[in-house]
This record gives C-alpha cells, sequence and structure tokens, in this order.
C-alpha cells in the first residue's frame, strides 16, 4: 500500500510538472533573457525559502523551550543581554546583506537583459489590436517592409528589437520561454529585446486583460535558421497566389465583391483593408484567428461561416453567405500559401 | 435599522452593478438585402406613404453597444475621407441639424445602404445589414440624437466637435427648454 503511494505521488508530480515545459512555459527558457530571469527567480525563490525556514525555527525554538529560572524580574543577567544583542546585530547584518545582494543581482540581470538587444539585426513593429496581432518587419528599403499577422518569424540566434504599440486599448505582450511581459500601449512605443537560442515554435499571449477575447490572443515566435528566414521573408513579400481552380477563381471574385474586402488585404488584388489582419499568405501561417484554430480547411469554413460563435465579441462581423459562396472562398484562401 | 435590513440593502446594491446592457455580438446576420421599408423618396402618388419602422432601428438607436461599434466602424470604413468625422468635407456635414433625406434610422440606412444620388456610394454589398444599422446609429448620434448616457465618449485622436456624449441635444439645440 504504501509502495502504492509512493509511486501515484510520484506520477502525480511528474504530471504536474509536465506543465512547467511545452512551448509556453518561464520555467522551460529557450532564450538568453529568459534564461536570466529564470535562474533569477529561482535564486531568489531559494534564497528566500531558506531565510523562511529559518525564521521559522528561531521562532519555534523559544516557543519550545522551558523558561529559564530567574533571580528576580528586575534582575538583568549581563551575559544573556550579550547573548540577545549579538543575534540582533547578526540578523540585522544578515538581512541587509541579503537585500544588498539580491538587488545587485537584479541590477546586473537587468544589465544583461539591456545588452540584449544592443546589436539587434531586425526591428519588427507589433502592434496589438483586439484581439491579434499586427507584425510589421521593417527594412530600410520600403518595398521590403512586409505586415503580417499573429505569427512572427525571427532569425534563431539573432538579437531582434521589437517596437511594442496597440491600436485599441493596452495589451500586453509575453512569449515566457523567450522574455518578460511587456505592455503595448496606445499612442506610446515600447521596446522589447528578444533572442531565441535555437530554432523552434515558442507560443506568446496576451497578459494584460483587454477585453471579451483577451484569452484568444496568442501568437507564435517561429525561430529559423537564417536562410530559411530570408526565404519566408522574400516569399511573403510575393502577391499573393493566384487562383488555381475554378472553385477559387469563383472564391476571389465573391471575397472581393463581399464584405470581407472591407478591412482585408490580399496582396495583388484590389482588397486593400487594413483593419484586420493581413490575408495574402494566410495559409502558411499554423493557426487562425491569433492561435484560436489549427489552420484547417474545416477550421476556415467554421470560422468565416460563424466568427461570433467561435470569438464572441470578436470585431468580425458574420456574412451571409450561402453553401457555394463559402465553399468557393475557403478554397481560395486555402491556396494563398 | 435591523441588522438584516443593513447586510441586505448593501448587498442588493452590489447586485445591482451586475445588470448591465446587453451586447447582441451574434444579431441575426443579413446581408443589405432584405426588404426594405422605408421609400428613398417621399414623392409618391397619391400623398405621402406612412414611414414603417424597422425593429432594428429601435433597439439599436438607444444601446450603447451598438452605438460604439458604429463609431469604430466609421473609422475602420473611412467616412471620414468625405464626412470629415461629421464635420463635412466633400460630403455633407452629419454633426448639424440638416438631413437632406431626414433624420430617421431607417432614412440613415437607406443611405449607407442604397447610397444617394451625387456621391454617397452604395455599401449594401460591402456591409453587412447589422453593421449598418449600427452605422445608422452612430450617424445619428454625431447630432446629438441618441441619449448621451449611451452615445459614445471621447475620441483617441484629435476631434472636431465635442465627444458624441457631450452633444447638445438635438431637441432643444443645447439651449434651456
Amino acid at each position: 500500500m504504501k509502495r502504492f503511494a509512493s509511486i501515484a505521488l510520484a506520477t502525480a508530480i511528474a504530471l504536474f510538472l509536465q506543465g512547467c515545459a511545452g512551448w509556453q512555459s518561464a520555467l522551460d527558457p529557450k532564450g538568453p533573457a529568459a534564461s536570466e530571469l529564470a535562474w533569477l527567480i529561482w535564486f531568489f525563490t531559494g534564497l528566500c525559502a531558506v531565510v523562511w525556514v529559518l525564521v521559522m525555527i528561531a521562532l519555534t525554538m523559544p516557543l519550545m523551550m522551558r523558561p529559564r529560572e530567574r533571580a528576580g524580574p528586575l534582575v538583568l543577567d549581563a551575559g544573556a543581554e550579550g547573548r540577545k544583542l549579538r543575534v540582533v546585530i547578526t540578523a540585522v547584518g544578515l538581512t541587509a546583506l541579503i537585500l544588498v545582494g539580491l538587488t545587485l543581482l537584479s541590477f546586473f540581470a537587468n544589465r544583461t537583459l539591456a545588452a540584449i538587444g544592443s546589436d539587434a539585426v531586425l526591428t519588427i513593429r507589433v502592434t496589438g489590436h483586439q484581439w491579434w496581432w499586427e507584425v510589421r518587419y521593417e527594412d530600410a528599403t520600403p518595398s521590403r517592409i512586409l505586415t503580417t499577422a499573429n505569427e512572427i518569424h525571427i532569425p534563431a540566434g539573432e538579437p531582434v528589437r521589437l517596437l511594442l504599440t496597440s491600436t485599441d486599448v493596452i495589451h500586453s505582450f509575453w512569449v515566457p520561454s523567450l522574455s518578460g511581459k511587456l505592455d503595448l500601449i496606445p499612442g506610446h512605443m515600447n521596446v522589447l529585446d528578444i533572442k531565441a537560442d535555437k530554432p523552434g515554435v515558442y507560443r506568446g499571449q496576451c497578459a494584460e486583460f483587454c477585453g471579451a477575447q483577451h484569452a484568444n490572443m496568442g501568437t507564435f515566435i517561429i525561430a529559423e535558421p537564417r536562410a530559411k528566414f530570408d526565404a519566408w521573408w522574400n516569399d511573403q513579400l510575393q502577391p499573393a497566389a493566384a487562383p488555381m481552380s475554378d472553385e477559387a477563381k469563383a472564391g476571389e471574385e465573391v471575397f472581393l465583391k463581399r464584405p470581407c474586402v472591407m478591412c482585408h488585404k490580399i496582396g495583388g488584388t484590389t482588397a486593400g483593408g487594413t483593419v484586420a489582419p493581413d490575408l495574402t499568405h494566410i495559409a502558411s501561417r499554423q493557426t487562425l484567428a491569433a492561435g484560436t484554430l489549427m489552420m484547417s480547411r474545416g477550421n476556415l469554413a467554421a470560422w468565416i461561416a460563424d466568427p461570433q460563435g467561435i470569438k464572441p465579441g470578436s470585431h468580425m462581423p458574420g456574412v451571409d453567405l450561402n453553401g457555394d459562396e463559402l465553399n468557393s472562398i475557403v478554397a481560395y484562401l486555402e491556396g494563398l500559401k | 435599522m435591523k441588522p438584516a435590513v443593513i447586510i441586505l440593502l448593501p448587498a442588493m446594491l452590489a447586485l445591482a452593478a451586475c445588470q448591465r446592457e446587453e451586447r447582441d455580438t451574434r444579431p441575426q446576420s443579413s446581408l443589405g438585402s432584405g426588404e426594405q421599408p422605408t421609400p428613398v423618396t417621399t414623392l409618391e402618388p397619391g400623398g405621402q406613404r406612412p414611414s414603417p419602422t424597422d425593429n432594428k432601428a429601435a433597439s439599436f438607436e438607444a444601446n450603447a453597444f451598438h452605438l460604439s461599434e458604429g463609431k469604430r466602424l466609421f473609422g475602420w470604413f473611412n467616412c471620414s475621407g468625405c464626412h470629415a468625422n461629421g464635420g463635412g468635407g466633400m460630403g455633407p456635414a452629419l454633426m448639424d441639424e440638416k438631413w437632406i433625406y431626414g433624420s430617421s434610422m431607417e432614412s440613415i440606412h437607406a443611405t449607407i445602404r442604397d447610397g444617394r444620388p451625387n456621391g454617397m456610394p452604395s455599401f449594401g454589398d460591402k456591409i453587412p445589414d447589422d453593421q449598418i444599422w449600427e452605422l445608422a446609429a452612430f450617424v445619428r448620434s454625431l447630432s446629438g440624437n441618441a441619449p448621451s448616457s449611451a452615445a459614445p465618449s471621447r475620441n483617441d485622436d484629435m476631434m472636431a466637435h465635442p465627444s458624441e456624449n457631450r452633444m447638445p441635444d438635438a431637441a432643444t439645440l443645447g439651449k434651456s427648454p
């Protein structure tokens, strides 16, 4: 029975700790900023735990001990008074030492964080919207400036500077595997430098309550080797793929005739709305609706048919489309790789 | 006063805050292609027709959620391109008391949906019907035709006029009655 209990406990702990790993975890750092912060929080927690245990022991011990016999209530015991004084001085000294030590550690960690972006190779402007992320890759050549949504591609191993702002309410950008969180404030630009050590996909989440669909405002940082990243950028700069099948051609026509065109942009067509995610290469993204649904034909259809059922309160309205129109639009969007 | 009453009264007051305006985020979605009850012109043999009302006009025009959604759409769809935040430019001003085609929600809805001669384009195919109603409700509020408790508040950018919830009441034109 005892053995069974210990196995059950070990399994429970293992399952519980599983939550600490994965693509969105502050305890599973994948970049220099996150490692620095993770190390700092573990050190703080460990040291404070030791201090707490010592204080608890010091508080409990006198309660357990029998009070010593005294000559009288007013008689001073010089030796005991001296011991008490030494204990208090030691405790105060240690407290001051620990406080100064932790302050210095935090200061040097901040310096390390600030140094990450000093030689940033790339500037990305991230704008928070209710409830999605607009991502604009800055470049000295205007024709190479690229706007996408919800997925941030970065070259692995190279520092990237993010300029964070918002158009409506305060959001917060948080990719726990790579860095701490920083707010996106309307009319104000915040700067966050990130670096991913290795290629991989890291999930981010809006970390400041921003309205009805705050929980469904996810983002993905996709770190790739430099060559792959450059190829991706060049690919994204191309206008949308021309529809191949008749169904997709019909879908493009429906898209341009119906309300979709009021908000969305598709490069290479007359659709030029900028208030909603750019759909030029929507099918190359991994998710739909800011990390709410995985990209698939069925999910595309579900999202277009009833956005308010999937993200109630989102700014995408339900558009009255018949079955053929819906199918053809999905066929068209599916081809926008 | 009994202690029970002392507890009950604040509890009721606190619970009253839980009641808020209904937000119908998924109203019946139909493109502006249904029956349009409002005549685009009142010129009619045999005198003027009675103008039937749409139940959306009544439910949207004093609803804070729909009014503020209308304000958002007004900016998104670049109505300011011609109407300049309601002050008027290439298109007529929307914040005064003059209405070329009438000030009712139905007339404004018809204007946005079907367009008007000499400028106003038709948005019937491009904006879902509920969004047209929201826009119509907001346009009415620009001239003080919406209750100030429901009208949207200040803009985040520079505005040519006070926010809609501080506009003078259209009925009294800002003067005491």
